[in-house]
């Protein structure tokens, strides 16, 4: 129905969904329909003499589209003119492709620092001043530079500048092996190194109409679960530390220690990076693993529960948690924002389910959704979500099936295409790639779900005080590595 | 509240002893630091961390050092807030092209006697970014370098080692 305006040539070897070599009209359309809430937008790319956008209409599985504009002319019309999520995407793509999105409202660069100087936005008033951090920050935390206009303690504005980070990881996928190009997509950003390799993997997958076993498929829930939980506990513990209530940070830090050292135990890695490959995953279960995780996950419950009720007790850490950061829900919608930044501002979202893939269909888990908008709303919905993982932990060992962990590469016939929606522990990571006849990729694309996040922080700061920053910004808890590239 | 810190009394202590494997490429690179200045800052030093571009992989395990179980300020080793408070620079991530002004301004910011340890492959080599134009290519580009720890990422243990044996003997 959405989709029904959208026209164009479809090309074969895209999989799953469809994408469309559209004329500049349809493009314009589109943008419009985005503008005006009717599609999400889910990505936007660039290539050589090409554009890409990745849409969704969030009531129908089916339809997500993958559009196409040929710019010969390395020029297109913006979409960021007509809806603003798409600003940071397109300064991007110029950066790394020379594509010029016309009428495009701000075409300062955005990765590429190579220019002397920066223009930051303009802020008149009278008796403001100026704050400026980072990218050299006081914590052990990425780096990135925030500048803040204050009116005495308060925020009225914050302009967030990225691209420290950027380490030209779609340049060094061209021409990668498929092997090579799946370590490089697990660094995109380190914390969610499973989420990320899986991304990658069920692109390739989709792309060669490759098959990995069911035992596999598993596993990996059974991995991304684990890293979901281990990033959760970290969170819980860090945002209570950013209101100086050190005593939940260092029980979290421990729980969150116990995950990684099973994580390194049965898997070989803490962070359990590089286990999950194309076609299936590297390492197995061991003997007593099964039980051992889930006896984990028990204890994880049973200790777990005490400190949820510590933070809820404590009146003075609420007072600091509670209305603080507020982000709208037109805004989080807007923005299609995913993870526990759009789903505690009300936005029912969830890879695993939405658009959906397997195992999670044969699993029971819950995905909460709260209209809070607050960083007290983005905790709880990660200490539902802690309780969530757990379960589902619970389920995968005992459901999980025997067999293979790995299936044999299809030959490659001919260029192919494939792309992916994956639920990482902030949110959906969309990756889009094209593997050429010789089998190495011809491009990827990782969209990390940071890039639709990272511009709501900037609304929610205002009006708040400079010294709830932090805590504004560990319940966000953005990627910074994921969004610089 | 009361119920958590009185659990606390009574369970013992996560915090773990540290068994360190010798590692004679480690010996070697700490032997080769200018022991007069070690012998100047005592058995404490002061860290100050910049990621130069990394996946963020090295940060968690850098900030897992703080949890009970390894509780890196134990062995007189603390995370400072800033360079003009650090006796070591942590660097970790490739070095973008982007970060390196701000790495080169950190270190300088140093009072010395000073140190620089590239932690992870990223910072010691490049690692999987080393053929990339936007990164210099490891710590080693801009500043420069005492003590390797390699890992993608360093296990906290592998971490305090390598900060263990800047110390000395």
């Amino acid at each position: 129905m959405t989709f029904a305006f959208l026209t164009g040539q479809p090309v074969a070897a895209h999989r799953l969904w469809p994408r469309l070599v559209v004329t500049e009209e349809t493009w314009s359309r589109a943008a419009d329909r985005l503008g005006r809430g009717a599609l999400s937008l889910l990505g936007l790319w660039g290539e050589a003499d090409q554009v890409h956008m990745a849409v969704a209409d969030a009531t129908d599985a089916e339809a997500i589209r993958v559009l196409t504009l040929p710019c010969p002319g390395r020029r297109y019309p913006s979409v960021g003119q007509r809806h603003a999520p798409a600003i940071r995407l397109e300064r991007a793509a110029a950066d790394l492709y020379g594509l010029q999105p016309e009428g495009l409202p701000d075409t300062r660069p955005w990765l590429d620092h190579s220019a002397p100087g920066y223009a930051f936005l303009p802020v008149e008033g009278e008796n403001l001043h100026e704050v400026p951090v980072g990218p050299v920050h006081a914590g052990i935390i990425e780096p990135g530079h925030f500048r803040f206009t204050a009116d005495g303690e308060t925020v009225v504005r914050l302009e967030e500048r990225f691209g420290y980070a950027h380490k030209g990881i779609e340049r060094l996928l061209s021409g990668a092996s498929l092997d090579k190009a799946a370590r490089l997509a697990g660094r995109c950003s380190g914390d969610s190194t499973v989420a990320y390799a899986l991304a990658f993997a069920r692109a390739v997958e989709a792309a060669l109409n490759w098959e990995p076993p069911p035992r596999a498929v598993w596993l990996r829930a059974l991995m991304a679960e684990m890293e979901r939980l281990a990033n959760h506990l970290g969170d819980v513990g860090a945002i209570c530390n950013d209101a100086a209530f050190a005593i939940m940070l260092a029980n979290c830090s421990v729980l969150r220690e116990a995950v990684l050292r099973e994580a390194a135990v049965t898997f070989g890695h803490r962070l359990m990076m590089d286990r999950v490959v194309p076609g299936g995953v590297v390492a197995d279960l061991g003997a007593g693993a099964g039980p051992r995780i889930a006896s984990l996950a028990a204890e994880i419950r049973r200790r777990f529960r005490p400190l949820v009720g510590l933070y809820e007790k404590t009146a003075s850490l609420l007072d600091r948690t509670v209305g603080t950061g507020f982000l709208r829900p037109a805004l989080a919608q807007q923005f299609a924002a995913g993870g526990y930044v759009g789903r505690a501002s009300g936005r029912s979202c969830d890879a695993r389910r939405w658009p959906g893939y397997a195992p999670y269909l044969a699993l029971n888990f819950e995905v909460p959704v709260l209209p809070d908008g607050d960083v007290h709303g983005r905790l709880w919905v990660r200490v539902l979500e802690i309780e969530q993982s757990l379960q589902l932990i619970s389920q995968i060992v005992v459901l999980m099936p025997q067999g293979d962990i790995r299936s044999d590469q299809p030959p490659p016939i001919a260029v192919a295409e494939g792309m992916a929606l994956v639920e990482g522990f902030r949110g959906d990571i969309l990756v889009w790639l094209r593997i050429e006849a010789d089998g190495r990729i011809g491009r990827c694309h990782l969209r990390d779900p940071s890039w639709f996040q990272w511009p709501l922080l900037e609304a929610a700061i205002e009006g708040n005080i400079i010294a709830d920053f932090p805590l504004c910004n560990k319940s966000f808890n953005c990627s910074y590595s994921g969004v610089d590239l | 509240m009361r119920r958590t810190l009185f659990d606390s009394l009574i369970h013992r202590p996560f915090t773990e002893r540290l068994t360190l494997a010798e590692d004679p490429e480690l010996a070697r690179m700490a032997a080769s630091l200018d022991a007069g200045a070690r012998r100047r800052l005592g058995r404490s030093l002061a860290i100050r961390t910049v990621d130069a571009g990394s996946c963020n992989g090295c940060e968690l395990e850098l900030n897992a050092l703080s949890n009970p179980f390894y509780d890196l300020e134990r062995f007189g080793l603390r995370i400072v807030a800033s360079p003009r408070h650090a006796d070591v620079l942590v660097v970790t991530g490739p070095v973008t092209r982007n970060m390196a002004a701000a790495l080169l301004r950190t270190y300088e910011a140093m009072p010395a006697p000073k140190w620089v340890v590239a932690t992870g492959d990223c910072a010691v080599c490049g690692g999987v970014f080393a053929e990339s134009g936007a990164c210099l290519g490891g710590a080693a580009a801009v500043v420069p370098v005492d003590l390797h720890i390699p890992g993608c990422p360093p296990t906290p243990t592998q971490m305090l080692a390598g900060l263990i044996a800047l110390m000395g003997p």
